[in-house]
């Protein structure tokens, strides 16, 4: 839309984007500096950007305080127990294949509690599209280490510093057989919102991880100040590496200076699982329409 | 964009046509993550003095800086509260560069 | 599934007469109920309601998933029927232990499913292939929180048909979990099975929005009259939010205690309310009986043989049955007792006491009872000398 300059910031009470968020329940509970609400952000401008109707998005959360995504998204959403929000979307997507299920869920909630069900969905290729959200830490709980807490990192139940090795979420999901895999943060809005519409029109198992700051549970006990300085560090140590060896993404935030590689690392084009003897539906959109909206050149399989 | 702040200079920087945009905030929403002052890359937005209601101060566009937003909507996507957003200004053309 | 597989669809319902495994009858009847996903994990002795399905339920259009272990069976099944299909999943205890974090989840979203749980004896894994009837009290309060299910205890292969068939109604018009709760000798059992014609094969609907999407304003948990909502699914436009946290009838979160005291009642009241519709028992002789048997499942075999055989040798026995096990059929209890000729009840059991403590709950007269943990049937002998004692 074209307006008129204004020479200061215009204040208004409504975000062009609010149709999709259920802007009745905002602002949301997420702490100040935390990253979550920039991903349901990404989501919701995914969704729009998709040219798959919003009815025909579905939205599944675990518990947690990435399971709280689901509760602001306005399309059908569906807030479920703890690590089971695979399971349960997997349920939809198998009985309505027409529809596009994204899980947006947490890194405990989806490989920790839910790892079970995060390496067998990847297993079949079921048609879904998983952003885990990965803060390092057990936010909603008050801070406590999980299955990703990197090593040395300080939580409320690793008061020594971790000694326990992390997921390297990216090496996990390519080893269990997921169609798509990116890593980006919070920083990279821009690449994690065409990852997610790249994702939402793709076949089977499709797995973003996204870093986001966590000053409350993970930022305070190791000394990161606020969301802010996380994002700081982001911007530092991140590096774009879409040919990036997955055995080597491991995150270390023990050295200072350590890299983060960021990408889309693995692009597979592998039909959906389809557990009927029906003929399954086809892709959401044809290659042509998508080559239409397509951001960016990703990297070929 | 001043290239001060990023590390590839476009090859056809001297033709392009910067976009202008206009910042449009909901004070209400903001919780003063900083994100969008922080990594605005033309650094349109400071603080306010003022206080929300929940007690943060939120982005206001700085001073001298009215005419510097660029659309480039980086501070839309990164706020985590949708509480900040631009639209794009469309500036009077150039007589030269007017359509026949 | 890469590579189209050809296979001739076959009909939905095998109606006739058939000399049936109990355990194919409950999945026959949940083909015959109309079920479209099936999400299971094999157990014994369960296994066989599973293996049915994988062979029947693809040639009848319909998605048949082994998933990695029970909790994801819930899971998918709830997802599927929020999706709007019937959806099923069949296991034992230790599963059905596992199940128990989703079906709670299930009674809070009111997203209906059916379980059918073909019990054996525990704890742990006890004896996987041997009868049990000890999930009793598990199946009604097994999920931490209170909530209110319906237990259906088949005692015949032909029950495990229509029992299972009347386990989708209930579960869709009151939007709850519902369990058909079987054991290793019914489900194993082979007897014969009468399937009727499809169009004769009862079917309650799910209550839905009364107007499409973005005509007035639909509230997802707004109950009618007979506490229920309507029930919108996925991809239909109404943009609902389920979520397990306690919340108001637009379904968003609401954390405080009049809104949980609002659902929670509301959660118990559907079935509570209700419990005289669905109620479900069988009494033989227990207008003038002096002692009335009380026995579900498998073991309800052994207490009608020996109501027989006490009425034989001149005592004055009665045989009931609960169909329901929950709701426990107290209506029928108290007018038992209230009839003023019974001296005693016998309740025998697989397990250790289960089911005489409902009937302990309603009465003072003498409560006998005959029970054993599992791996053996009570036999009609031993009921029949309890009787006459």
């Amino acid at each position: 839309m074209n307006v008129t300059p204004a020479s200061r910031e215009t204040v208004v009470d409504s975000h062009p984007a609010d149709g999709l968020m259920r802007a009745d329940r905002l602002p949301h509970i997420l702490c100040p500096g935390c990253g979550i609400g920039s991903i349901a952000h990404c989501y919701i401008d995914a969704v729009a950007r998709s040219g798959i109707g919003e009815d025909r998005h579905v939205c599944v959360s675990g518990i947690g305080c990435s399971g709280r995504a689901a509760g602001y998204v306005n399309v059908d959403s569906y807030h479920t127990t703890h690590g089971r929000a695979i399971p349960f979307a997997m349920g939809i997507a198998v009985q309505n294949p027409s529809l596009v299920v994204t899980v947006i869920s947490g890194d405990g909630d989806l490989t920790s509690i839910g790892g079970n069900h995060f390496i067998h969905a990847a297993r079949r290729n079921v048609a879904l599209n998983v952003i885990c959200i990965n803060n390092f830490n057990y936010g909603m709980t008050g801070g406590q280490a999980g299955p990703t807490t990197p090593r040395s990192a300080k939580s409320s139940t690793t008061p020594f510093g971790c000694w326990e090795r992390p997921f390297n979420l990216p090496h996990l999901a390519e080893a269990v057989g997921a169609s798509f895999v990116a890593r980006w943060t919070t920083l990279h809005v821009r690449q994690l919102q065409d990852a997610i519409l790249y994702s939402m029109n793709k076949t089977g198992f499709r797995f973003i991880e996204v870093l986001s700051p966590c000053p409350t549970g993970f930022g305070r006990p190791n000394d990161i100040g606020d969301g802010l300085t996380e994002m700081q560090n982001y911007m530092r140590r991140c590096v774009v590496d879409e040919d990036a060896d997955l055995r080597d993404t491991e995150i270390d935030l023990t050295h200072p200076d350590s890299r983060i590689v960021v990408g889309n690392f693995v692009d597979l084009d592998c039909p959906s699982f389809h557990p009927a003897l029906t003929e399954p539906p086809p892709p959401p959109r044809s290659a042509a329409a998508w080559a239409a909206v397509r951001p960016t050149q990703f990297r070929a399989s | 964009m001043p290239l001060s702040k990023t590390k590839r200079i476009p090859i056809d920087i001297s033709s392009a046509q910067v976009p202008r945009g206009r910042v449009f905030t909901i004070p209400s929403r903001c919780k003063q993550c900083n994100f969008c002052i922080e990594f605005c890359p033309t650094d349109v937005l400071a603080y306010s003095k003022e206080i929300n209601e929940k007690g943060y101060h939120f982005p206001i566009v700085a001073e001298g800086k009215e005419e510097a937003c660029v659309h480039c909507r980086f501070c839309d996507l990164i706020c985590p509260e949708l509480a900040i957003y631009t639209q794009e200004v469309v500036v009077a053309a150039e007589p030269q560069e007017q359509s026949p | 599934m890469t590579e189209a597989v050809t296979v001739e669809l076959e009909a939905r319902v095998m109606t006739g007469e058939h000399f049936m495994l109990g355990d194919h009858a409950c999945a026959e009847a949940a083909l015959a109920a109309g079920v479209e996903f099936f999400g299971g994990y094999p157990i014994t002795p369960s296994t066989e309601i599973m293996e049915r399905l994988a062979h029947r339920l693809p040639r009848v259009g319909g998605k048949f998933v082994q998933m990695e272990d029970e909790i994801a069976s819930v899971g998918a099944i709830i997802g599927a029927s929020v999706a709007g299909g019937r959806s099923f999943t069949a296991t034992s205890g230790p599963g059905f232990s596992l199940m128990m974090e989703n079906i709670g989840l299930a009674a809070m979203l009111e997203v209906p499913i059916v379980i059918a749980n073909v019990q054996r004896a525990g704890p742990s894994t006890g004896l996987p292939t041997s009868v049990g009837q000890s999930d009793l009290l598990q199946a009604r309060w097994g999920s931490h929180g209170d909530y209110g299910v319906v237990v259906y205890c088949p005692a015949s292969p032909q029950e495990c048909f229509d029992l299972t068939i009347t386990a989708f109604n209930t579960a869709d018009q009151y939007r709850i979990p519902v369990f058909v709760l079987m054991d290793e000798v019914t489900g194993h059992m082979t007897e014969r099975v009468v399937i009727p014609p499809e169009d004769e094969i009862p079917r309650v609907a799910r209550k839905r929005p009364s107007h499409p999407p973005g005509e007035g304003t639909y509230l997802p948990y707004k109950a009618d009259a007979d506490l229920v909502p309507p029930m919108a699914h996925c991809g239909e436009g109404y943009k609902v939010h389920m979520t397990g946290l306690t919340h108001d009838e637009r379904g968003y979160p609401a954390l405080n205690a009049p809104t949980h005291e609002k659902l929670v009642n509301r959660l118990v009241d559907k079935v509570r309310l209700n419990a005289e519709k669905i109620m479900l028992c069988e009494e033989i002789g227990v207008e003038d009986a002096e002692t009335v048997v009380v026995a579900f499942g498998c073991t309800s075999r052994s207490a009608r043989r020996a109501v027989a055989l006490a009425r034989a040798r001149g005592h004055k026995a009665g045989f009931l049955r609960p169909i329901t096990v929950w709701p426990f059929p107290e209506t029928n209890i108290r007018r038992i007792i209230e009839a003023g000729h019974i001296k005693q009840f016998v309740v025998p059991e697989i397990n250790l006491g289960q089911l005489r403590r409902e009937v302990e709950r309603l009465t003072s007269l003498p409560v006998k009872r005959i029970n054993h943990p599992g791996g053996a049937m009570i036999t009609p002998d031993r009921i029949v000398q309890e009787i006459l004692s």
